[in-house]
């Protein structure tokens, strides 16, 4: 059993919030570089040099990279034998989440209902997802992402028989009805099977993995491989002013499912995909 | 489409008859003072017009910035503020033109209904880089609330711009970049 203050957790998921804002991954930003080269339309260049500029003017300068600081995701994992002290866990999170915002001049863009729509004045309460796990480590994964691209989210409770290609229909089909809206050059996030809320959860966390990164899973691979042909056959290119890259990467996450059912969910995320991790392997690691 | 060619300095709001000659696919700069709202503003200033009330702020032949910018380090003049969704001002659009707004910026694509107001009222909508929070919000020397400051970053503001970069998606003639663009591009799946 190995312990945990709730002020360590305030403190990381504060930092975790300002830095995710501020620093692009640097694999996105390999990604947006390579892009570059492989683009042909001169509006998609210029646009790709004004994104990858303005990753490294939000680095310096510790401005947002997009105004939209987001809606923050946490996915927590933490090992069962781990014990959170002096406090909740949940409300650590989301006082983290307020500290974040307020410290680094983020946009506070929560509403506390969705119908009656007045601001929650410090960007909580973030959507926290906890994975417990064998051993006594603690990890936590701050995903701010903006609605541009959340609001271009899919979900398909498809038919077994429409197979591999109706999966393909529908992504592409999601990708091409987002057109321009998601700040293209998109990744694109897959989830296959499980049940309606499994898929939605396994597209959002695709979108964590580097683009560069494929598939563990031959199969879903070479999915991905296909779909991100098909994508970017779509035309809407950078800034989708037209262009021959409208995503950096399609990632599939597959599990089992349901024998009346083929669920599949897209979730698109903007260039500006930002997220953060701290893993906590004890008090010697801080 | 003329993007090749160089961006051409403009100052906003618009001098008489410059709307109407400028073409999709044209990069700008715009210099002087554009006015941010977003979702909730259009809400409450197109209920005012349609209350018969007068409005308070007079956007009357305006530049509006579809932006809701982060609040500015002290002693900065602004944060990130690049374009939100265009397509969520939809509903508001045609009412704000016919009111007198003489051009919007935003990103992505607009109805069929905002681009046939767009021709009707010579007015223009331009497109500036999603995502380019913080390379656009260098543009922008001076901002501050005038209308619904309640609404913090859904306020209106008062914005001055020095160069900010735009490229005109929907023209007088109801060209739209966001059709004609990724039709160049786009190739027929098997």
């Amino acid at each position: 059993m190995r312990e945990i203050a709730v002020s360590l957790i305030t403190d990381k998921v504060a930092q975790l919030c300002r830095d995710a804002n501020f620093e692009l991954p640097s694999a996105v930003r390999e990604a947006l570089e390579e892009a570059k080269g492989v683009e042909e339309s001169p509006q998609g260049r210029r646009i790709l040099g004004e994104i990858c500029e303005n990753a490294a003017i939000a680095r310096e300068e510790r401005i947002p990279l997009c105004q939209d600081t987001g809606m923050v995701s946490v996915f927590v994992e933490i090992g069962q034998d781990v014990h959170v002290s002096g406090g909740s866990l949940s409300e650590a999170i989301n006082a983290g989440v307020a500290r974040g915002y307020k410290d680094g001049y983020l946009r506070k863009s929560i509403v506390s209902d969705p119908l009656f729509r007045v601001n929650s004045g410090d960007n909580t309460p973030a959507v926290i997802h906890y994975d417990i796990v064998p051993g006594d480590g603690l990890r936590l994964t701050v995903m701010p992402k903006g609605f541009g691209s959340e609001n271009c989210t899919a979900l398909g409770m498809l038919k077994p028989a429409d197979g591999r290609d109706g999966v393909k229909k529908f992504v592409v089909g999601a990708v091409d009805k987002a057109g321009p809206n998601p700040c293209p050059p998109v990744i694109v996030g897959v989830g296959i099977g499980g049940n309606a809320e499994k898929a939605l959860l396994l597209a959002k966390k695709a979108l964590l993995r580097d683009p560069q990164t494929p598939a563990v899973n031959a199969e879903d691979a070479r999915l991905e491989r296909e779909l991100l042909e098909a994508v970017n056959k779509l035309g809407y290119g950078p800034g989708g002013l037209g262009g021959r890259v409208t995503a950096l990467a399609v990632h599939v996450e597959t599990y089992p499912t349901h024998i009346a059912g083929l669920p599949v969910a897209v979730c698109l995320n903007c260039h500006s995909t930002r997220h953060k991790t701290w893993e906590w392997r004890g008090e010697d690691d801080e | 489409m003329m993007s090749r060619e160089p961006a051409e300095r403009i100052e906003a709001p618009f001098a008489g008859g410059v709307a109407a000659r400028l073409v999709t696919g044209q990069r700008l700069l715009l210099n002087g003072v554009l006015y941010g709202a977003r979702d909730e503003a259009h809400l409450r200033f197109t209920d005012a017009l349609d209350r018969g009330e007068e409005p308070p702020v007079d956007l009357r032949g305006q530049v509006i910035y579809y932006v809701g910018p982060t609040s500015p380090r002290p002693g900065r003049p602004c944060g990130a503020a690049g374009p939100t969704t265009s397509g969520r001002m939809d509903k508001y659009t045609p009412r704000m033109l016919e009111y007198g707004v003489s051009a919007v910026i935003g990103k992505g694509r607009r109805s069929p209904e905002v681009a046939e107001a767009i021709q009707k009222q010579g007015a223009v909508y331009l497109a500036a880089t999603g995502g380019a929070g913080a390379l656009l919000g260098r543009c922008i020397k001076e901002m501050h609330a005038v209308a619904y400051p309640e609404l913090g970053p859904e306020a209106v503001y008062r914005i001055t711009v020095e160069d900010f970069p735009v490229t005109v998606a929907i023209d007088g003639r109801g060209d739209d970049i966001y059709r004609i663009g990724p039709a160049r591009y786009r190739m027929e799946c098997e």
